[in-house]
């Protein structure tokens, strides 16, 4: 298994370079790398790409369940319309 | 670090040195084709623009293309009733110290007159090109552009950063590199503008972002696929971030339309959305027209990431192609120049194949081939579109 790796010094995400968290996330996918508390940014590439939406623990799973964009709400097939996570 | 360049009469130095046959209308295109297939092997390339009624862009960017460092001498074969104007491209050639000429199809009494005449032509000129006299050139006159295609989910996360380092090191050593894709910028456009160096410039690049966002609406594009999501992605401004690292951490010097040449030494963007109300389509329909539009902008080569695979290369300017995933780069080994995948594999980091472009940038233009120069890519297209000149912003003293 391949070490998951960091994009930026600033960043407070690693990124899985293969088959993680018991096939959970896959290649791409973020996870924390350090405790990320509800409304703190979640740094990528240097820069924030949205906020947490409760608290984050160190090595947990990043994403649509946890966190959300600042800028437009992220459209999935699960939530069309109203359920979006703004 | 040096090598010697082609040097033009404008001072400007090329890292190539193609005769171009260049159609400039569809009906010229067959004609075009027979002349440049009879010198396969050697430096003669094909390019041209289909359309028969004017464009001011389309123009522009033929003259940018005409008079590129990379291109020794142009033939122009045109069919006799396009509206291009042919004989101020010409001129414009002629006036920049390269050989020209014009075959007219309906002159020369057709096809294979035409093609005659266009392949004696050729003949005396590629032996004249051969003469350019050559100079030292160094990284401070060499300009790199960057696109991305057939994206993955691994593009952002390797090839993309990776470019980004290269970019940082070509402009700390007074190179000239320039991104694009502002309608990936969206939601971005307040990280990037604070990178500009002056105020001005910021509310150009904010401006730019701003009109790429009204347009792609207009078009109806969708900016986050739900694709995306299951590839890792959760937010526009990740996805956005995932293509914009390619332009790295550098100030950014100024802003450009197609055919506008960068000034001095530094960081550009370049605007490939139209101006005014959406006219001809989408602002690119491929990924060479942007290619074609960053060599129009002197553009000496292309870094071209890809993770699903993209075979392209160019007419005119060399392709480093850095492929982000592991997987296509073991099957499609012969066209990927550098494997950014080997950072997912732990086999290399983002830093490394960042220095692994940078001496391939290096390489490529000292006169190394490259992979899709060695499978005989030429992918050229020249479409319709309008823009209004640039703001006195954009470019800061």
């Amino acid at each position: 298994m391949q070490k998951p790796i960091k994009l930026h010094p600033l960043d407070n995400v690693l990124i899985l370079t293969d088959e993680q968290l018991g096939g959970l996330a896959g290649i791409g996918h973020k996870i924390a790398d350090c405790l990320i508390r509800e409304g703190e940014k979640i740094i990528k590439y240097g820069v924030p790409i949205g906020s947490a939406t409760t608290t984050i623990e160190i090595g947990e799973h990043v994403h649509l369940h946890n966190m959300k964009s600042d800028y437009i709400p992220t459209y999935t097939i699960e939530t069309p319309d109203k359920e979006n996570n703004n | 670090m040096q090598w010697q360049g082609y040097l033009r009469k404008d001072g400007r130095k090329g890292i190539r040195n193609y005769l171009l046959v260049v159609y400039l209308v569809e009906c010229a295109h067959h004609v075009a084709r027979e002349i440049s297939r009879h010198f396969s092997g050697e430096p003669v390339q094909l390019i041209g623009f289909a359309g028969c009624y004017p464009n001011a862009y389309a123009d522009r960017i033929m003259n940018a293309l005409c008079t590129h460092p990379n291109a020794g001498a142009v033939l122009l074969v045109s069919l006799g009733c396009e509206s291009f104007n042919r004989k101020q491209l010409e001129e414009n050639i002629r006036a920049s110290g390269r050989p020209a000429d014009t075959i007219v199809i309906q002159e020369a009494g057709g096809t294979r007159t035409a093609i005659d005449q266009g392949v004696k032509w050729v003949k005396q000129a590629v032996n004249i090109i051969k003469l350019v006299p050559t100079a030292p050139m160094s990284i401070e006159e060499l300009i790199v552009g960057t696109v991305c295609g057939g994206s993955d989910g691994t593009s952002g996360i390797t090839a993309n950063p990776a470019v980004g380092r290269a970019f940082n090191r070509l402009v700390a050593a007074n190179g000239t590199a320039i991104f694009e894709e502002t309608g990936e910028m969206i939601g971005l456009e307040d990280i990037m503008s604070r990178r500009a160096i002056t105020p001005e410039l910021a509310i150009e690049l904010k401006k730019s972002v701003e009109k790429a966002a009204r347009y792609y609406t207009l078009m109806g594009h969708g900016s986050f696929a739900p694709g995306n999501a299951d590839g890792g992605l959760t937010t526009i401004e990740e996805k956005s971030m995932g293509a914009y690292c390619k332009s790295g951490d550098s100030a950014i010097s100024g802003l450009i339309k197609p055919g506008d040449r960068p000034t001095k030494p530094g960081l550009y963007l370049m605007d490939v959305v139209p101006d005014g109300d959406p006219k001809f389509g989408f602002p690119n329909i491929n990924d060479s027209v942007e290619i074609v539009e960053m060599i129009a902008s002197g553009c000496h080569m292309i870094l071209f990431t890809t993770g699903r695979g993209s075979v392209v290369g160019s007419a005119i300017s060399p392709v480093i192609k850095i492929c982000a995933n592991p997987a296509t780069y073991r099957k499609m080994q012969e066209d990927m120049d550098i494997n950014a995948g080997a950072i997912l594999s732990g086999t290399a980091t983002i830093d490394s194949v960042g220095d692994e472009i940078f001496t391939r940038i290096l390489e490529v233009a000292g006169g190394n081939v490259t992979c899709s120069e060695q499978l005989g890519h030429q992918e050229f297209i020249l479409t319709y579109k309008t823009f209004t000149p640039l703001g006195p912003a954009c470019l800061p003293a």
